[in-house]
């Protein structure tokens, strides 16, 4: 809705994303080396394992888990559902140690068992999976049921609609249109996996590509092999990117769904169903978050002097990639909407596969290209800060666009026929109506940088990372108590910067 | 804003004009006369609000000529045009205040900066009624509130030509009444070249000397309402239902 400097700045927007994402994959196509054989193949087969059954479990237990959201009504249901986007804002790291302090040899259940549990390897990176991607397919289902018109379900209610009817007129066909989607889309998540392999895999049978780069790029240094392992990587994201945009309806994150109470009539045997399964929900989604804050707030006078400058460039790795993201995502999207529908088209897929390339992909390109000229543990932030940047941007851009194309749908005419054109429309019209969506998107890129346990880990030197790297190091030398206070600190910092973000959004849409 | 000196009582002539809209095609060739009040009416999808925004500069003529008080309006964007329109919705911007939403009248600032403004826009809310609402939110409005938000704007940016895009088609008879009394009453006042679309064949027997048919994509030549509704053309009975 801006004028010639806002398509301006959406080309130069669209042209730097292709640069940052075309000049690392040129790097990766030209660096000579040989394909991992037989490791490589096990690897693959691991990786594509480990995400299907991983996106399969995520994907049935949320079926029952968004059915009793659906049909059960209680205090604080919204917010409820609310939180079950937060693990999606747990920085990775974070949630392994409560996922660890609950599942773990000495975690709770263990301790409660009386035997040691054992989650590492393959169960464990399903347990994190799953963790996390349980409560993203819930919401993409209940986004189904969110759809439905109130009538229909006010209907089957006065009908005295029997489960079987339910099923064939709601159910069925809601889960026949979600869950191709959520499978797909927790797949995807699950491929580029990294930071649950690194900490609970590991070894030959527990390797994930992203893991298999790292190890090549900073273990054994071998270009060739991390340049080829990260090509298969960037075609197997690329394939499921491309079924997923076809399929995936866009994730609603912030605010809760606005679910309609259902009056269906339900069998008490479901009903108790319903409960039960909310209360096992609840405590495999809260218990480990209770862990991080207990064991954290124990473990905050062990935390060593190196947590607050860590905390610092998280921070500022955060801010950076925040800030490039929203004002990326900004540019592009007004350039998306002012395009001709066919060619605005093209742009968005461009950019959405463009980014299907994992940091992974993007940073072993990137470190290929500047290790010959400088050290890359000199750039390791802001390199990491670009890469998460234009990582978040498919997410930012799903969030912006529909918001602008709304304000232009809305007020386009009536900003025209007041003669508010170029900056006076942009300060006066877009920037006030989209500063919610705006605010959320900053919080989110923030939260999802200060949480980043992947491309940093390829730059950065030990002593001079980001929070999530030394919290990974704490762990690794058993420092329990140190890790969980950093890891509070952590927690606290990524939801607190995302609170404020989201809050400013809301209150500047207000002002002029 | 305008940069062109508009007088008043403007004809509007459409001359063998074809306006394209969402893949259907409405033809027009006709005059409608200046400083009276024209009544568009016919069947939804008829193309009277496609006719509207050509006028107003939102829908290209693919086709023929459009000329306002003699000046041919190919090219001139929407803000330079002599025309004020009043949408069915969103007429008001939900983040400004209704003084913001009037004032956008005066200027592409919504902020009154000086006394001038102020008391501009203060005369056009007392106008319509809205002296005690300048810093109400538009939300906090009822719908025939925010209709009169619209046209205290209207009053304020003072074009000679006002386009009416059924605008009170959401209001009960009797609110709708008023600000059908109230157009009126502006437009007399101003001399203004005023086109109303509307469903309703009371709205046009009510304020418009001159009533014109659209129908199957074409405008047809306006008429006398009394003349038109006393002794109606077949379309119109069709439309009518009689």
């Amino acid at each position: 809705m801006a004028g010639r400097a806002g398509a301006l700045a959406g080309w130069a927007a669209l042209a730097a994303v292709g640069l940052v994402c075309l000049a690392p994959l040129l790097a990766l196509l030209a660096q000579p080396g040989n394909w991992p054989g037989a490791y490589g193949w096990s690897v693959l087969r691991f990786t594509l394992m480990q995400a299907a059954l991983s996106a399969l479990i995520s994907v049935a237990l949320a079926v029952p888990l968004a059915g009793a959201l659906v049909h059960r009504q209680f205090r604080g249901k919204a917010t409820a559902i609310a939180l079950l986007g937060a693990p999606f804002l747990l920085p990775v790291v974070v949630a392994i140690f409560g996922l660890l302090a609950v599942w773990g040899r000495s975690g709770w259940v263990s301790d409660l068992l009386g035997t040691p549990i054992d989650i590492y390897g393959l169960k464990g990176i399903l347990l994190v999976h799953v963790f996390f991607n349980l409560p993203l397919a819930t919401r993409l289902v209940l986004q189904g049921w969110a759809m439905v018109p109130p009538e229909q379900l006010r209907l089957g209610a006065q009908l005295g609609m029997g489960w079987r009817g339910q099923w064939q007129v709601f159910g069925a066909p809601i889960l026949r249109a979600t869950l191709p989607g959520a499978f797909l889309v927790v797949f995807l998540f699950c491929i580029t996996s990294f930071a649950a392999a690194l900490i609970l895999g590991g070894g030959p049978k527990a390797t994930t590509v992203e893991l298999a780069i790292y190890q090549a790029l900073r273990l054994e240094f071998d270009l060739g092999a991390a340049a080829r392992l990260a090509l298969v990587q960037l075609a197997l994201c690329l394939a499921v990117g491309l079924i997923a945009l076809r399929l995936v309806r866009p994730v609603q994150f912030g605010a809760g769904l606005a679910l309609q109470p259902i009056a269906l009539p339900r069998p008490k045997m479901l009903v108790w169903l319903d409960w039960m399964i909310l209360v096992l929900a609840a405590g495999f989604i809260g218990l480990p978050i209770l862990a991080i804050a207990l064991r954290g707030l124990v473990g905050l006078g062990d935390m060593p002097a190196s947590i607050l400058p860590a905390l610092a460039r998280s921070i500022g790795v955060a801010l950076g990639s925040g800030l490039l993201a929203t004002m990326a995502a900004l540019a592009l999207a007004g350039l998306i909407t002012r395009l001709r529908q066919g060619l605005a088209r093209g742009v968005e897929l461009g950019v959405m596969l463009a980014l299907a390339a994992s940091p992974f992909v993007l940073g072993t390109g990137l470190f290929i290209l500047f290790n010959p000229i400088l050290d890359p543990s000199d750039v390791a932030l802001p390199l990491t800060a670009l890469v998460n940047a234009v990582l978040i941007l498919p997410l930012l851009l799903r969030l912006f666009m529909p918001a602008l194309a709304q304000i232009k749908a809305d007020y386009g005419r009536l900003a025209q026929m007041c003669g508010l054109a170029g900056f006076a429309q942009f300060r006066f019209v877009t920037l006030p109506l989209l500063a919610r969506p705006l605010g959320l998107g900053m919080g989110l890129a923030v939260a999802l940088s200060m949480g980043d346990l992947g491309v940093i880990t390829l730059f950065a030197s030990p002593d001079a990372g980001t929070l999530p790297m030394v919290m990974h190091r704490l762990m690794g030398s058993y420092q329990t108590a140190a890790a969980a206070g950093a890891g509070l600190v952590l927690v606290t910092a990524t939801l607190g910067l995302f609170y404020v973000f989201d809050k400013m959004g809301a209150r500047l849409g207000h002002r002029i | 804003m305008c940069l062109i000196r508009w007088g008043r009582a403007l004809d509007i002539v459409f001359e063998g004009a074809r306006i394209r809209a969402g893949g259907f095609e409405v033809l027009a060739d006709a005059t409608l006369p200046g400083g009276q009040i024209t009544a568009l009416i016919g069947p939804s999808g008829a193309g009277k609000s496609t006719l509207l925004a050509a006028i107003a500069g939102f829908a290209p003529l693919a086709a023929g000529g459009l000329l306002v008080g003699g000046q041919n309006m190919a090219g001139l964007p929407p803000a330079q045009r002599p025309v004020s329109l009043v949408f069915q919705d969103h007429n008001l911007f939900e983040h400004l205040s209704i003084a913001a939403n009037t004032a956008l009248g005066l200027s592409a600032d919504p902020r009154s900066k000086t006394t001038e403004a102020r008391d501009k826009v203060a005369a056009a809310l007392g106008r319509v009624g809205l002296a005690d609402k300048a810093q109400s939110m538009p939300g906090e409005l009822s719908g025939g509130q925010r209709s009169r938000a619209a046209l205290a704007r209207a009053l304020l940016r003072d074009r000679p030509v006002f386009l009416l895009d059924e605008p009170f088609a959401a209001l009960g008879p009797g609110l709708r009444h008023a600000m059908l009394d109230l157009v009126a009453e502006i437009s007399a006042e101003r001399r203004l070249t005023t086109l109303l679309v509307t469903h309703q064949p009371d709205d046009a027997v009510r304020i418009a000397q001159m009533t014109a048919l659209v129908a199957q994509g074409k405008l047809h030549a306006p008429q006398s309402t009394q003349a038109l509704f006393s002794n109606p053309p077949d379309a119109l009975s069709d439309y009518l239902g009689k």
